[in-house]
């Protein structure tokens, strides 16, 4: 496998884009939140379609007063002409308001979908007549014809050379060549991208930079992973997700309650009062009904998969962002979420009568040419315990090969310094049939033993002098280095009720020693894709949602059967088919991010629905005296704000409701700030905040509006 | 000196509860998880050909509840109507067709709702075969709908929700009757009459006639309070000597209203394996009758006017034998458990008072409920809590190990609906359509203004609760409120079975999530809040409106 470049991971969220909305994204909202006040787009949105409904009504009513006398009494109570209108006005100030946050939510994908639409543009494609690929599999002999890359089918083959566009998603069934992909992932660095195995899938729309690939189409025109991106992002495809449905449900049948409420007011209050005028009911029922959850309930949604977008995961559905927050199991790639992915040298063990400096020394030099990461480990860790030594040793490289299994250096002295695997270590040192000692055999394998055990790699150094006679100094141990704060994060993974299953190639011994040091609940070794599967779907008979990473199509089974599969963009086309996520990165520590993010999505939304019940009270004592002081002045009892009169208590608790979203709009696109613990310690947390903040904001707010609003005349 | 009554009071009902909770609620638990059939049980099943090994899917649990009370209400008001040709009738003729069909209604919907004075108007063979067999078998298929519930919760994919003939014939039989024939004889010994001598006339002190009814009542009486039903044998309830005579016997009633509701979460904690879930709930139900109670034996003891403070209380409508303790104590029990019987006229209490029963109500009978129906109500309103607190903690919310998702929540939403709808409606309907509401004001309401309202709502929170109790000077016994409360009674008892039933199948039908560190405990004291917080804000608050237009513009002047 050639992986010349790996991509870089990206700084995770572009700082612009931090904080809630900026007045450039207000502004390119605002024809958006227009357009919406459409009564076809309001109807989606029950609660909303309500507000519209009273606006739509009020606004009649102000129009229509001044031809029948002026605004009727209500509840006993003279209402100032200006009162309908105020009401109107602000009816429809908080159906945009709404509408604005969802044009706000979706104007931060439109950016995306627009450079993503440039990499659409039609190029020219030359498709193979007959591909054969027993006999022609570089495709050079076959006659290939251009046609445009919207008239590609779905199992047409094409040649694309450097510098030209891959016309069309497919795999690449013969060659290898290094893609720019930057059009969708926004990595400059480009990739390398060979037919067979897990790297073997190509994105229309990037640029073949090097080389010369036949390429096997497997998407229609129309259907391509940049058409479902753009869809992805500009929220065009975005279906309610099974929680935004049940918790639509329940605001509806909400709002039908308090429209109940509303209707049987009047006939009730007919009897020993006096009705309330049309206007006041419409504003009693736009406070009850939950308009702030009503209003940003779509924004917070667009906001969260925007979030992921920002991480560069694609969510192919909400759905599976929802699935994310529930997860309880996460099966994780060992090599570049638990480790570094490569080992590096944490110890010289010196076998007996070496002298350390010796060992270390040796072990330094023979690594000095050495570029892999293991190679540069070594003299890291050699200059750290010994101090600076001379780099500029000269002397001839030998490099590893699979026959030696070996590298080192032959100094100008002709002494020999090796390095490798302890059989082939020794059997270098025995080569014209010397003996080492079986006392010193035993003590290497000994050490050899020990390091295997602890999940790490031994490494044996030996030096041979001119005379051919060996020494044995000792064993270099190569360690999976386990990332920093890990046992901390699954410490808290713990907390918030999510298991950590490490997955990992590597034998039992090694994985155990690794999973304990890393502090996962659980680990599959020498897991093959048949092993993972088998566990996911033994977590799911339990009951437990699964969420993995995967890129190779032997992946995409297990990818397909877990909850959350994340697929790595760098994987086969298969696997991104069969996972419901993408990450552009590919970068499997993602995982925990987007579950992170799960969570914050359902989080946001109940904090916002908490809030907006929680303000009925305040409504209550706001409304409800104003609406009967006429008739029962008694009931001043409950003005407990101390509302200057009945107009400008309800035009009031009207423009708190408005404004509140404005607020909020904020808040539903950044989302509530997740901080992980216990399930009993964050809804305490949560329920105080916007359950009781809820309660109070409300009175507070209607107070101050109300300080102003009695300066109106009239009110 | 009231506090410390009402201390010891409290204390008397909640220790005696105490006792009972754990070996009631498993011995219910029992009776709905046991495989074993009575001998007389399986009598009745080869009678009525049931199987009772096999169980039903929530549809044909539901199809059976709504035959069963179909056949009820059928019979109930055909030995109505055909009273004057019955045995035993004392010679009264039969009720009027919209009075008939009320009491139907009101006896099969387990209401006891009575547009009429029972001794005037239904005779021994009504009141033993058409009402007393509705008290037990209503209240029986309350607790089964509730058992239905919680077999859902415990359940794992699972097609049936159990055997409702098998429940009604277990709950009738093992449960409410030997119960009943303790507590009617514990109601004899204080007092009760048990007799069958009709009408008997006696001349009085100052020489004067009298006629004095006789009858069954202990029987009638225990069940009626047992079965949270509340139909007395008299006019004047267990305010009458007949039924309640004395202090102790009023207790007495008390506990017979609260036993089996307050015993139910146990029968629930121990039927889903988890008792402390069952300890949730019933906190979650004692915050609210302690706090329902406290406020009315405030109210009350300080109702203000010559005559309260003479009497050191509001006294009006109260027996002196109960004093306002036991009035209070009464009318918050038989108001917050679905049972309407009373022993103090609630249409006297002050004004504020008064609110109070009513508010028991409005909470959907919750405060313990009915038998049955206050477990299921507050397992409707745990679902909506658990849904919102599992967003709060960001995981797609479950409850016992079920996932809440649009089925769920879409079944408990319409559930909510249901009451509080047709307690407006049925008020609103009293006074917008005309010619009804020149009957409702003419001929029904006696207190012109605010309280005639209040009375109006009254009957109609009653009704859709199906307690049974009322504003009494309020004249029901007319076409309009006869027949509006009768159709709310049914609405307002078998629309919300419907959805508790569709709950119960599509819980049953899930398998179990497992609880991780990540699950939102709902045995712990932030959920019991919550529960108490989410039940005041979503059925209570709904009715914030009217009452400012009744109990509160009347009581704050």
């Amino acid at each position: 496998m050639s992986t010349i470049t790996e991509p870089r991971p990206k700084p995770a969220e572009a700082p612009t884009r931090k904080g809630g909305f900026t007045w450039e994204q207000v502004r390119a909202a605002l024809p958006g939140a227009f357009r919406k006040l459409n009564p076809k787009e309001q109807w989606r949105n029950p609660v909303m379609f309500l507000v519209w409904v009273g606006a739509a009504l009020t606004t009649v009513l102000a129009i229509s007063e001044p031809f029948i006398g002026g605004p009727a009494d209500s509840g006993g109570t003279v209402v100032p002409w200006q009162f309908t209108w105020a009401i109107a006005v602000w009816l429809w100030l908080t159906v945009l308001f709404a509408n604005l946050a969802e044009s706000v939510a979706e104007g931060r994908g439109k950016a995306q979908a627009e450079t993503l639409r440039k990499t659409r543009t039609s190029t020219m494609a030359n498709r193979v007549a007959s591909y054969d690929p027993a006999t022609d599999a570089a495709a050079e002999r076959a006659a290939t014809t251009q046609i445009s890359s919207s008239d590609l089918a779905l199992g047409d083959v094409v040649v694309v050379t450097a510098g030209e566009l891959i016309p069309g998603d497919g795999d690449i069934v013969w060659g290898i060549a290094s893609v720019d992909e930057s059009a969708i992932t926004g990595e400059s660095a480009p990739v390398v991208r060979e037919s067979g195995g897990d790297r073997s899938a190509v994105t229309g729309g990037t640029r073949v930079l090097s080389d010369r690939i036949v390429v096997r189409i497997t998407s229609k025109p129309g259907e391509t992973f940049v058409d479902r991106m753009i869809a992805l992002v500009e929220g065009a495809s975005r279906q309610k997700t099974p929680n935004e449905i049940a918790l639509n449900i329940l605001l509806a049948s909400l709002s039908i309650i308090f429209v109940v409420v509303a209707l049987t007011l009047n006939p009730i209050a007919s009897y020993a009062a006096a009705p309330v005028s049309v206007t006041v009911l419409v504003a009693l029922l736009v406070c009850l009904i939950p308009t702030t959850i009503g209003a940003l309930l779509s924004a917070i949604g667009i906001a969260g998969m925007d979030r992921l977008v920002q991480r560069n995961v694609l969510a192919m559905s909400g759905r599976a962002v929802e699935a994310a927050g529930d997860v309880t199991t996460l099966l994780l790639d060992k090599t570049g979420t638990i480790t570094y992915g490569n080992r590096r040298a944490s110890e010289f063990v010196r076998l007996g009568g070496v002298r350390e400096q010796d060992l270390v020394r040796a072990a330094a030099l023979s690594s000095l040419a050495d570029p892999t990461p293991e190679g540069v480990s070594i003299v890291e860790l050699a200059e750290q315990e010994h101090g600076e030594f001379d780099r500029n040793t000269t002397g001839e490289i030998v490099p590893f090969t699979a026959q030696t299994r070996m590298s080192g250096l032959d100094l100008p002295d002709g002494t020999q310094i090796r390095k490798g695997a302890g059989s082939a270590v020794i059997a270098w040192l025995e080569e014209g049939g010397k003996r080492l000692p079986s006392s010193l055999l035993a003590e290497l394998d000994e050490y050899v033993e020990r390091i295997s055990q602890s999940g790490g790699t031994p490494l044996v150094v030996a030096t041979k002098d001119t005379a051919g006679e060996g020494t044995l100094l000792g064993v270099v141990h190569l360690k999976d280095v386990v990332k920093e704060g890990l046992p901390a994060k699954f410490a808290e993974m713990r907390s918030m009720g999510i298991r950590t299953v490490m997955i990992t190639g590597d034998n039992p011994l090694t994985a155990a020693a690794i999973a304990k040091e890393a502090g996962v609940d659980d680990f599959l070794a020498e897991a093959t894709p048949e092993d993972k599967l088998a566990y996911i779907r033994k977590e799911q008979e339990g009951g437990n949602l699964v969420a993995m990473t995967g890129d190779g199509t032997n992946d995409a089974p297990a990818l397909a059967q877990a909850d959350v599969g994340v697929a790595m963009n760098s994987g086969t086309s298969a696997a991104k088919e069969a996972g419901n996520m993408v990450d552009l990165d590919s970068d499997p520590s993602k995982l925990i991010d987007v579950v992170r993010i799960g969570k914050q999505l359902l989080i946001t939304r109940g904090a916002l629905t908490t809030f907006s019940i929680a303000n009925d009270i305040a409504k209550y004592f706001a409304i409800i005296p104003a609406m009967f002081m006429g008739v029962f002045p008694q009931l001043a009892a409950l003005n407990i704000m101390g509302l200057h009169s009945p107009a400008s208590a309800v035009l009031s608790a009207i423009i708190f409701n408005a404004i509140v979203i404005v607020f909020l709009i904020p808040l539903a696109l950044r989302g509530v700030k997740y901080r992980p613990g216990n399930a009993s310690s964050i809804l305490g947390r949560n329920l105080a905040v916007y359950g009781l903040g809820g309660v109070i904001a409300p009175f507070i707010g209607i107070w101050v509006i109300d300080l102003v609003v009695r300066l109106i005349p009239g009110f | 000196m009231t506090w410390v009554y009402a201390l010891l009071a409290l204390a008397t009902v909640a220790i005696i509860l105490g006792v009972l909770y754990r070996p009631l609620g498993d011995y219910m638990a029992w009776v709905y998880t046991s495989r074993k059939d009575w001998k007389v049980e399986r009598g009745i099943y080869k009678v009525i050909g049931v199987d009772s090994k096999t169980e039903q899917t929530w549809q044909a649990y539901l199809r059976s509840v709504l035959a069963f009370s179909a056949i009820g209400l059928l019979i109930v008001y055909g030995l109505q109507r055909l009273q004057q040709w019955l045995p035993y009738s004392l010679g009264l003729p039969a009720p009027s067709e919209h009075l008939s069909f009320n009491t139907a209604a009101s006896f099969v919907g387990n209401t006891n709702w009575q547009s009429y004075s029972p001794e005037l108007t239904v005779g021994y063979t009504v009141q033993f075969a058409g009402l007393a067999v509705q008290n037990f078998v209503s209240g029986a298929v309350g607790i089964a709908v509730a058992i239905a519930l919680v077999r859902g919760f415990a359940y794992r994919r699972s097609g049936t929700i159990g055997n409702f003939w098998v429940d009604l014939i277990r709950g009738t039989l093992r449960i409410l009757l030997p119960i009943a024939v303790i507590g009617a004889i514990v109601l004899m010994i204080g007092g009760v009459i048990q007799n069958f001598n009709g009408f008997t006339t006696v001349t009085t002190l100052t020489g004067a006639t009298q006629t004095i009814p006789g009858g069954p009542v202990a029987s009638q009486e225990v069940i009626k309070l047992l079965g949270t039903n509340g139909g007395g044998f008299f006019n004047a309830n267990s305010s009458h000597p007949f039924e309640n005579p004395t202090a102790w016997t009023n207790v007495f009633q008390v506990l017979l209203m609260l036993v089996i509701p307050f015993s139910l979460p146990r029968t629930f904690g121990r039927i889903v394996g988890d008792n402390r879930q069952g300890y949730a709930i019933l906190s979650v139900m004692a915050i609210l009758y302690v706090a329902s109670f406290s406020i009315l034996t405030a109210l009350e003891s300080a109702g203000m006017g010559t005559a309260p403070e003479l009497a050191g209380g509001a006294m009006e409508g109260k027996e002196q034998r109960f004093g306002i303790l036991g009035s209070t104590l009464f009318a918050t029990t038989s108001t917050g458990t679905s049972t309407g019987a009373v022993n103090s006229m609630h249409d006297s209490y002050t004004a504020l008072g008064g609110m109070m029963p009513m508010l028991n109500m409005m909470l959907g009978e919750v405060t313990p409920g009915g038998v049955g129906s206050g477990i299921y109500a507050i397992l409707i309103l745990a679902v909506i809590a658990v849904f919102i607190s599992g967003l709060l903690i960001g995981r797609t919310p479950e409850y016992l190990g079920k996932k809440i998702g649009p089925r769920e929540i879409k079944l408990a939403a319409l559930y909510i609906l249901v009451m509080p709808t047709l307690v407006l409606a049925g008020t609103a309907m009293s006074f917008a359509i005309p010619g009804i509401r020149e009957d409702v004001e003419n001929t029904s309401i006696w207190n012109p203004g605010i309280h005639g309202m209040s009375e109006v709502l009254y009957a109609f929170t009653s009704a859709a609760n199906n307690n049974g109790s009322a504003f009494a000077g309020l004249t029901a016994n007319t076409p309009w409120l006869n027949t509006a409360l009768g159709v709310v009674i049914l609405l307002g008892r078998f629309v919300p079975i419907v959805f508790v039933l569709a709950l119960a199948g599509s819980l049953a039908a899930q398998d179990k999530v497992p609880t991780t560190s990540g699950t939102l405990p709902t045995h712990r004291p932030m959920f019991i809040g919550l529960l108490t917080v989410v039940t005041i804000l979503v059925t209570a608050l709904t009715f914030f409106p009217v009452l400012a237009l009744g109990p509160l513009a009347e009581g704050l002047m």
